[in-house]
């Protein structure tokens, strides 16, 4: 098998919260890896540490409250972006990992025309002058499919429409040729004709360009589509890694499978949706044992007492953090 | 006047005339910021070309018993002051002194101000601490304490020395209000999208922050310059800002202020200008404001 381009290892990023009521561990030593060339999909309700996950890639956690603890591993390329000087990382945010924020309202600049915004990564990177920079912005619109480019260059965010506006932020994402592109839930604010389109803009670049992609979101449907691999969070920890197709046959976590039950379907008939009992607990205070068994069907003493390992079942790459793994049997619902 | 003080005078104008020409678009759209622009710019020619406005020396005591507080007439357009000058060349001459101390020591202030506040408001911890209990002591000091001050040092305050001067102990309020102002800024979302693409710290501020919080820099820049106008008028009038007989619009008000009640005109009309200055620069501040804004576009 290929090396890892991304390499993460025992995250954990804390977060201090104020007036000393303790510390939440949002990411509690999650460990993937990512590909050259697929798409990862990272899913989880909120809450469970995907965005955070995301943000320690890059280094983005604010200092304080947050830090990433000290063992974490974040490899790219063979490097430890965990160990990198300021000015040395700084030269691989944009140019070899780039991300796409949730929000496309928010995470453009009202100021300055979105031609501006989407060079401003040639400019930092490859030291772009003001003509190239605009020649590229233009090209770059040209390839996530804006209309009237030579015209949109010179717009500013506040006249593009939302699905324009995560254009111009894919656009902005790609402008270097990252290997890495983070996409944190890239189609949330958008409606869902939009969403396809996005996602299928995302699925033709990322065959041109060749990158790997982390897809993170909390709708299973756009990690069927999408995702390669899967990669499911809950209480900041990974509960299951699979394949895609292997863990929509046959979930083993029973969180995954508590997701996969909430999902609506069209070829059954109409009933009430199922959920999931209870709520996400604090991060400030996970469960002891797994952190899942206060919400689980099947839990039983030994859930609340031993917290499980990743346990593999047997095929290639599908494994869950789930006692359920070593004793089958206990897999009826009481 | 000496030639430093215009270089920087003029690069000033050149930055402003470098504004983008959409924003001048919307900056002329606004109908009292025009008018604004305009006695500005009458005012600016009027100083530049002070030796051809000014039909008299506005130093010479033209005729001390016979010329002395004329009324307005055909040859003394606006009078004569109590040292029979001639109260037009004064005005005229005065605008030099004045709209230079105004502009650049708002320039000083407001770059100190912008500076001092973004690095506080971005970087937090201990250089916001630091920079604000600077503040804290700056804003505490009664300026006229600090100027009197320099006074006492310098004994007369050359015209840089009192640019500087004004512009050191003004610039407290905008740190302030820019200090908040990128305290808010340095969350939004488009922020930390700069700094996944790689942006260093100086890039973010100068870029990403500081033009998000131009309406608030602007709005105090432009009714600062009319405090240091005023202030300039108040020193002069206590006889600590520019030495006589050159003339300023403040040491003129106060020359007059004695014969307000026979001779009103002394003070009325370098009291006009000031007033009329500082009218046009909160009309250019407000169209600024919006014009810098693109969003206001639509409307």
């Amino acid at each position: 098998m290929t090396e890892p381009l991304l390499r993460v290892r025992d995250l954990k990023t804390y977060f201090v919260t104020e007036r000393g009521s303790g510390t939440a561990r949002a990411v509690d030593g999650v460990s993937f890896d990512l590909y050259p060339g697929e798409t990862l999909g990272l899913v989880g309700e909120s809450g469970c540490g995907k965005t955070v996950t995301s943000l320690s890639i890059l280094r983005l956690i604010p200092e304080p409250p947050g830090h990433i603890r000290a063992g974490s591993v974040i490899e790219f390329d063979g490097r430890n972006l965990l160990a990198l000087a300021a000015p040395d990382l700084r030269a691989i945010r944009g140019n070899q990992i780039a991300m796409i924020f949730q929000e496309p309202m928010t995470s453009l600049n009202p100021v300055f025309t979105v031609g501006d915004q989407i060079a401003e990564a040639a400019v930092i990177h490859q030291r772009l002058a003001r003509k190239a920079a605009r020649a590229r912005a233009i090209e770059m619109l040209t390839l996530v499919g804006i209309p009237d480019p030579e015209e949109r260059v010179d717009h500013y965010p506040h006249q593009l429409s939302g699905g324009m506006r995560q254009r111009v932020m894919i656009a902005m994402a790609l402008v270097c040729g990252p290997k890495v592109l983070i996409a944190d839930e890239p189609t949330t604010a958008l409606d869902v004709t939009i969403q396809a389109q996005i996602l299928e803009l995302l699925d033709r670049l990322q065959q041109e360009l060749g990158m790997a992609v982390l897809l993170i979101t909390h709708d299973l449907g756009v990690v069927a589509g999408q995702a390669d691999r899967v990669v499911v969070m809950y209480a900041g920890q990974v509960v299951e890694t699979a394949p895609t197709a292997a863990l929509f046959d046959r979930p083993l976590h029973p969180y995954t499978e508590g997701l996969m039950a909430a999902v609506p379907r069209i070829d059954a008939p109409r009933s009430r949706l199922v959920a999931i009992p209870g709520q996400v607990p604090a991060a400030t205070a996970w469960p002891s044992g797994c952190r899942f068994h206060p919400r689980c069907p099947y839990a039983w003493a030994k859930c609340t007492l031993e917290e499980p390992p990743l346990l593999d079942d047997g095929s290639t790459g599908h494994a869950a953090r789930c006692w359920l793994l070593q004793e089958p049997a206990r897999r009826t619902r009481a | 006047m000496t030639l430093p003080t215009w270089l920087a005078l003029l690069v000033a104008l050149a930055l402003a005339g470098a504004a983008a020409r959409a924003v001048r678009r919307r900056f002329f759209r606004h109908p009292t910021a025009t008018w604004g622009v305009g006695i500005l710019a009458f005012f600016a020619i009027v100083a530049v070309a002070a030796p051809l406005v000014a039909p008299f020396d506005p130093r010479e005591q033209l005729d001390i018993i016979r010329l002395k507080n004329q009324p307005p007439s055909w040859t003394y357009m606006l009078g004569t002051d109590v040292y029979s000058r001639d109260l037009w060349s004064r005005v005229v001459f005065g605008a030099r002194v004045s709209l230079v101390v105004g502009g650049l020591g708002t320039l000083v202030a407001v770059t100190l101000g912008a500076t001092v506040g973004a690095v506080a408001g971005y970087y937090r911890r201990w250089a916001d601490a630091v920079l604000m209990r600077g503040v804290d002591v700056g804003l505490a000091l009664p300026r006229i304490f600090v100027l009197l001050m320099a006074i006492a040092l310098w004994d007369r305050l050359s015209l840089p020395v009192l640019v500087l001067t004004i512009g050191l102990t003004s610039w407290f309020g905008t740190s302030r209000l820019v200090r908040a102002e990128v305290l808010s800024l340095r969350e939004r979302d488009f922020v930390a999208a700069a700094r996944a693409l790689g942006a260093g710290p100086a890039r973010v501020i100068l870029r990403h922050v500081l033009p998000n919080a131009a309406a608030p820099i602007i709005v105090s820049a432009t009714l600062g310059i009319g405090n240091v106008l005023l202030l300039e008028a108040g020193l002069s009038f206590l006889g600590i800002g520019v030495a006589p007989p050159t003339a300023s619009w403040g040491s003129m008000i106060a020359d007059g202020a004695p014969t307000l009640a026979t001779a009103p005109w002394t003070t009325l009309f370098p009291g006009l200008a000031i007033a009329l200055v500082v009218m046009a620069l909160n009309a250019v501040g407000d169209g600024l404001r919006d014009a810098l804004d693109p969003r206001r576009e639509d409307t």
